[in-house]
């Protein structure tokens, strides 16, 4: 809503000195979100209001220019140079003589164009900075309009000097999206006098309504009410204070009778229809859509409705969607000379559901799913038919039509501590009833609690937490005191929650960064990783609406994101790269819908354990990617390029950061290396994948080869046990080196395995410090050298105790892996 | 010397006796009962004594290094170094005689030793010096042989502010990003046809009964706690969130908020002025407060703004829109099943985003977005 300072002015005694700035923390003081302050661009030096006495026509230039002459209020009428053409002798326009500067620093002098000597400009909307209208100067009004005086500071006049806020209305104060609403929050903010714009006594009109008007449909429209014109002036312009309101508030001027509708929404916050009365045919009704009906709606839009959408009718059937807009069949045209005003209230559910099926999110729609007062109907009438009396000549042809059905409004009960109970702050029962008095509220006095009847125009006050708002939000927020409550003793995170923490914290210290990527993903990232058509992956969850149309779904796999972000940080000249993230994925698959109980109570076991269930579970994972050097080269000499086995480590840091054990052994899955593919299990259940990239969705993706990656299911991963503190030995060690020739194929977690089961007991560590291939290593075999530490706990080991346990360690491996020991 | 057990008295005396293996190697002494005269035992003179002493206080001062120094040592303390083998001449002497003599043999030997420690203590000295500076390393390189990770801002500073709460008894709740359309609204006095659910630019999911969107406010994780369990509760939901707008400098389509519940017998609205005042001080220093513009949610009445006087804000101090607060609407409390009779609550909520772009001056939203390890990285593990 953007409200004019001079408009608000009219109806609000602003004290004297008052600055916008105090103006804006009224408002904010009140609720009203002050989203912008629009300052019109200062206009410097003299601009005045002008009168052109005289029109010479120039030619013989490239386009037409007059030359006039213009009372300024000065002894002599000035020579202005003009090249616009339309106004006539007698109208008041705007001048800026020499020495005013325009917007944009435009500055005015006497200057010879044209063979003539310029003594000023005539001046258009958009030089003068409030509009853009450039099609012709501004005129004011014509001869014997109500125009101050020739030399007159055009400034006020204008309202050039008018400063509008912008506010953002919420949901609940449907009333003020208009002047009136508006008028009435700063009167009450800045304790000064104002004026109801809509205490307007209707006249008698008398006679017959010349219409006849039936609701069928009195839930969804609970009043109706209608007026009829004629002798309307089709030509007859809307007066330039009226304009200049309409475009400070952001509305286009259009006609006089469709601007008039508009002003008095404004104004009032009632909306408004004007229908051509020579157009509509036969009785009037309000009633629902029928199905298979149509409406070509004033934007030419042909609208198939729906039958919950309420209509506007007459013979030839309908001719408005009610609440929303109007039809193109009785448009207000540039013969219009006879017009039905329609004012009504509708039921705001039904409006919404129309504006939100026709995607009309109209002006009026959305005055009347916020709640507009029905006692407005009548008035906002009056008004328009003034205004187009005025200025269109029109008059009023009969009585009006008012169709009023809705029924007295309940009372809320509202005990006068409640208030103080629920801010904290003892307000005396008198400050209570006067507060909510100030809202507009009637309430009845008596014993036991107050009985509080909101006013007609805030349809949001239905509970008594809504009029507890009230009586805070008047007394001021800033009465609440700081008092910090005391919670229950609570027992920290939960081990889920210190995993996370600690897979994070683990990862960013073995250096790698967080990179966190938005969720969304299309089917040719899929494709890229190389995924099957079967792929599990390929089964997601899809956006109806999403935010590109390129990647419609929700991600089934962290990888797509983080490559993304990999890439992204390459392309920005970055060469050795390590990220991670961690996050929810949103597996596909068929689900049922959620149910959507109703609010009265809390949902019954069965319904809310349907509606907890129809959520997808969405596991937790943890993904790292590599590029380019894990270890930097340096002064100590070159780099250490990633590779797989730095995934597989980034898997087992995340394992042992989770306390759990992790095994892995060779797999094969998309998008990873079928040779370099390490699967990661824990017990037998597989929990994620390793590895090098497949160097074809390296070339899909764009990435360097050998690009690495690992994903794992942190939400997979067992409960930590707590840990069990080992019995520390103080007797001396025994070490030893042993190296062992095996197959190539046999995967060294074996050897390692059947060497830990071989040795027992007495094996305190066990480390492989070398691979070798090559002789005499026979081909097809290398060679494992393991440095073993035993150490016993209750003795130092003699050499044939180290001995024995050597030889078992050996045999185990010899039987399990057919290693032999080398010599 | 094999064993350690030997004494320092046995050391000092007759050295002839029960050392047979090596007593042949020795010098003959004087005779053991010979009457004479200890000024007559030439080696036992005071003399010959002092020039001993001489002697070796100029051979260890000449030698140039421990080497030279070691190889000269024999000559003056070894077995049969002159000091040594005057004492061996004591034994032979009158008890009458042993005592004077014996007392400027042992003061000789001292002087030698003492001579011999001081030059070995200036020799070591002198080869440390030597050696240390030959061992000087330049400290300045760079040893950043592993690099340096880092945990999103996003992520630390939610934590941090979790942990707030923590330290106040609160809970960390979590609740899903792809929720019920019914936590997401209803349940929290949103309906259907309320102009706040079209405002909320909600990501819907396919297909359109499916009764899930992606969570356009941390809020529904009030409603799931509220319905998990009774009151007291006290908790702070923080997560990721989403809703239909544009990535630019100061908008983000996905972003993360905490949320913050109470319910409890007795809570006002000065309880939750005081819980948020206590996070604005634990998170922004001592002087920060917090100010409440009226405004309103579905879910809360009163509703209200908050801002929070950040007095280290780049810009200078002011203050700084940062979340929306109320009482818990009664309305929420029935739908979950709680009484409103009974109980009040309030909630909270925050944008992380926005707290991160003041607290740590980031101007540019997208910089939160895109991954950039130069950004991230600036910000290290904890924050």
């Amino acid at each position: 809503m953007r409200v004019p300072i001079g408009w608000l002015a009219e109806y609000v005694d602003v004290p004297a000195g008052t600055s916008v700035e105090d103006l804006d923390a009224a408002f904010v003081r009140l609720g009203l979100e002050v989203e912008d302050i629009h300052r019109p661009e200062a206009v410097t030096g003299p601009l005045v209001v002008g009168r052109v006495l005289e029109i010479e026509e120039l030619t013989g230039f490239k386009k037409p220019i007059r030359y006039c002459q213009v009372d300024v209020g000065e002894a002599e009428p000035r020579g202005i140079v003009c090249g616009a053409r339309n106004f006539v002798v007698g109208d008041a326009v705007v001048v800026a003589l020499p020495g005013a500067v325009l917007p944009g620093g435009f500055e005015i002098a006497a200057r010879t164009t044209y063979d003539r000597v310029s003594d000023g400009m005539i001046c258009s909307v958009r030089e003068l900075g409030i509009g853009d209208d450039h099609a012709g100067i501004l005129v004011l009004g014509a001869d014997g309009a109500d125009v101050p005086p020739p030399g007159t500071p055009a400034g006020s006049v204008t309202g050039l000097d008018d400063v509008v806020i912008e506010l953002a209305i919420t949901p609940d104060r449907g009333y003020c999206l208009s002047m009136r609403g508006i008028a009435r929050e700063m009167g009450t903010g800045l304790g000064a006098p104002w004026r109801d714009p809509g205490a307007v006594t209707p006249p008698a009109w008398p006679g017959r309504p010349p219409w006849q008007v039936s609701v069928a449909d009195p839930d969804r429209c609970d009043r109706f009410s209608m007026l009829a014109m004629e002798g309307l002036d089709p030509t007859a312009p809307s007066p330039w204070w009226m304009r200049r309101r309409l475009a400070q508030a952001g509305v286009r001027s259009i006609s006089l009778a469709v601007d008039v509708t508009n002003y008095v929404m404004l104004e009032l916050g009632q909306p408004m229809h004007a229908f051509d009365r020579d157009a509509v045919t036969g009785p009037i009704t309000v009633r629902l859509a029928r199905e298979g009906e149509k409406l070509t709606t004033l934007d030419g839009t042909v609208r198939k409705l729906s039958p919950d959408d309420l209509l506007i009718t007459d013979d030839s059937g309908p001719i408005g969607l009610a609440a929303v807009m109007g039809g193109a069949s009785t448009e207000i045209g540039d013969g219009t000379t006879a017009v039905l005003l329609e004012a009504a209230h509708w039921e705001p559910t039904g409006v919404a559901r129309t504006a939100r099926r026709h995607r009309l999110p109209s002006e009026a729609a959305k005055r009347f799913e916020r709640g507009v007062d029905p006692e407005m109907t009548v008035a906002a009438l009056a008004r328009a038919a003034e205004l187009l009396s005025e200025y269109g000549g029109a008059r009023v042809v009969g009585g009006i039509v008012d169709i009023d059905t809705r029924g007295p409004r309940p009372s809320i009960a509202l005990e006068a501590a409640k208030p103080g109970q629920v801010a904290g702050v003892p307000y005396p029962a008198a400050q209570v009833v006067e507060l909510l008095q100030v809202v507009g509220c009637d309430v009845g006095a008596g014993a036991g609690p107050l009985a509080v009847t909101p006013p007609s125009w805030r349809p949001d006050l239905t509970d008594p937490a809504d009029l507890v708002e009230e009586v805070v939000r008047l007394a001021g927020y800033d009465d609440v005191p700081s008092v910090l409550p005391t919670a229950p003793p609570g027992r920290g995170l939960t081990d889920v929650q210190r995993r996370r923490r600690s897979i994070g914290r683990t990862l960013a210290e073995a250096g790698y960064v967080e990179a966190p990527a938005y969720p969304f993903v299309g089917a040719p990232v899929f494709d890229a990783l190389g995924l099957g058509e079967e792929d599990e992956r390929r089964q997601v969850v899809l956006v109806r609406n999403p935010l590109s149309e390129e990647q419609p779904a929700l991600r089934t796999t962290l990888l797509p994101g983080l490559l993304a972000t990999l890439a992204r940080n390459l392309s920005r000249g970055q060469r050795d790269v390590a990220l991670f993230e961690h996050g929810a994925v949103f597996p596909g698959g068929n689900r049922t819908p959620a149910p959507v109980p109703g609010v009265d109570g809390r949902p019954d076991d069965e319904t809310l354990a349907a509606l907890l269930g129809a959520v997808p579970a969405q596991p937790w994972h943890v993904a790292v990617a590599l590029a380019g050097n894990r270890e930097p080269r340096g002064w100590w000499g070159p780099g250490r390029p990633a590779v797989w086995a730095d995934a597989v480590q980034a898997a087992r840091l995340v394992a042992a950061a989770s306390g759990v054990e992790l095994t892995v052994r060779a797999g094969e899955r998309a998008p990873w290396h079928p040779g370099r593919c390490a699967e990661l299990l824990v017990g037998d259940r597989v929990v994620g994948y390793a590895g090098e990239l497949h160097p074809r969705v390296c070339a899909a993706l764009e990435l360097p080869a050998r690009t690495s990656v690992m994903e794992l299911d942190v939400d997979a991963l067992p409960a930590a046990a707590v840990p069990h503190g080992p019995e520390v030995s103080s007797f001396p060690p025994v070490l030893l080196d042993l190296a062992l020739v095996v197959r190539d194929d046999v995967p060294s977690a074996d050897v390692a395995e059947a060497l830990r089961e071989g040795a027992g007991e007495l094996l305190e560590d066990l480390r492989l410090f070398d691979v070798y291939t090559g002789a005499p290593v026979p081909t097809g075999s290398r060679s494992l050298a393991y440095a073993l530490t035993l150490r016993a706990p209750d003795r130092t080991l003699t050499g044939e105790e180290a001995t024995a346990v050597r030889d078992a360690a050996v045999a185990a491996a010899a039987a399990r892996t057919g290693a032999e020991l080398r010599g | 010397m094999g064993a350690s057990v030997q004494s320092p008295g046995e050391e000092t005396g007759n050295p002839g006796a029960g050392r047979g293996p090596r007593r042949a190697e020795w010098p003959p002494v004087s005779g053991a009962n010979d009457p004479y005269d200890p000024k007559q035992v030439a080696a036992l003179s005071p003399e010959a004594l002092d020039d001993a002493v001489t002697a070796a206080q100029k051979a260890f001062a000449a030698a140039g290094d421990l080497e030279a120094l070691a190889a000269v040592r024999p000559a003056h303390l070894g077995d049969r170094a002159p000091v040594l083998l005057a004492r061996r001449e004591l034994g032979a002497l009158p008890p009458a005689a042993r005592s004077d003599a014996g007392k400027r043999v042992n003061a000789a030997r001292a002087a030698v030793t003492e001579a011999y420690a001081a030059r070995l203590a200036e020799l070591e000295a002198e080869r440390d010096a030597r050696v240390l500076a030959e061992e000087r390393v330049d400290v300045t390189l760079p040893w950043d042989r592993t690099p340096r990770g880092a945990r999103h801002p996003l992520t630390t500073l939610t934590e941090r502010i979790a942990d707030i709460f923590v330290g106040m008894g609160y809970e960390v709740a979590d609740g899903p990003e792809l929720e019920a359309e019914w936590l997401n609204f209803d349940a929290l006095n949103i309906g259907r046809d309320h102009p706040a659910r079209t405002m909320m630019d909600t990501l819907f999911i396919d297909p359109e009964d499916s009764g899930l969107v992606l969570r356009t406010h941390t809020s529904p994780v009030q409603a799931r706690t509220m319905l998990e369990r009774q009151p007291p509760i006290y908790v702070v939901g923080p997560g990721r969130v989403y809703r239909t707008d544009e990535l630019d400098a100061t908008h983000t389509p996905v972003f993360h908020q905490v949320e913050g519940l109470a319910v409890d017998r007795g809570l006002t609205m000065a309880h939750l002025r005081g819980t948020l005042d206590h996070l604005a001080r634990s998170l922004f220093g001592a002087d920060a407060i917090t100010r409440w513009r009226p405004s309103y949610f579905p879910f809360t009445e009163p509703s209200a703004e908050f801002d929070v006087w950040f007095p280290e804000h780049r810009d200078g101090p002011r203050w700084v829109e940062w979340g929306g607060c109320g009482m818990v609407n009664p309305r929420v409390l029935v739908a979950c099943g709680i009484d409103p009779e009974e109980y009040s609550g309030f909630a909270f909520g925050m944008g992380i985003e926005r707290a991160l772009q003041f607290r740590s001056g980031v101007g540019d939203m997208r910089d939160m977005v895109e991954g950039d390890v130069r950004f991230t990285t600036a910000f290290g593990v904890e924050q």
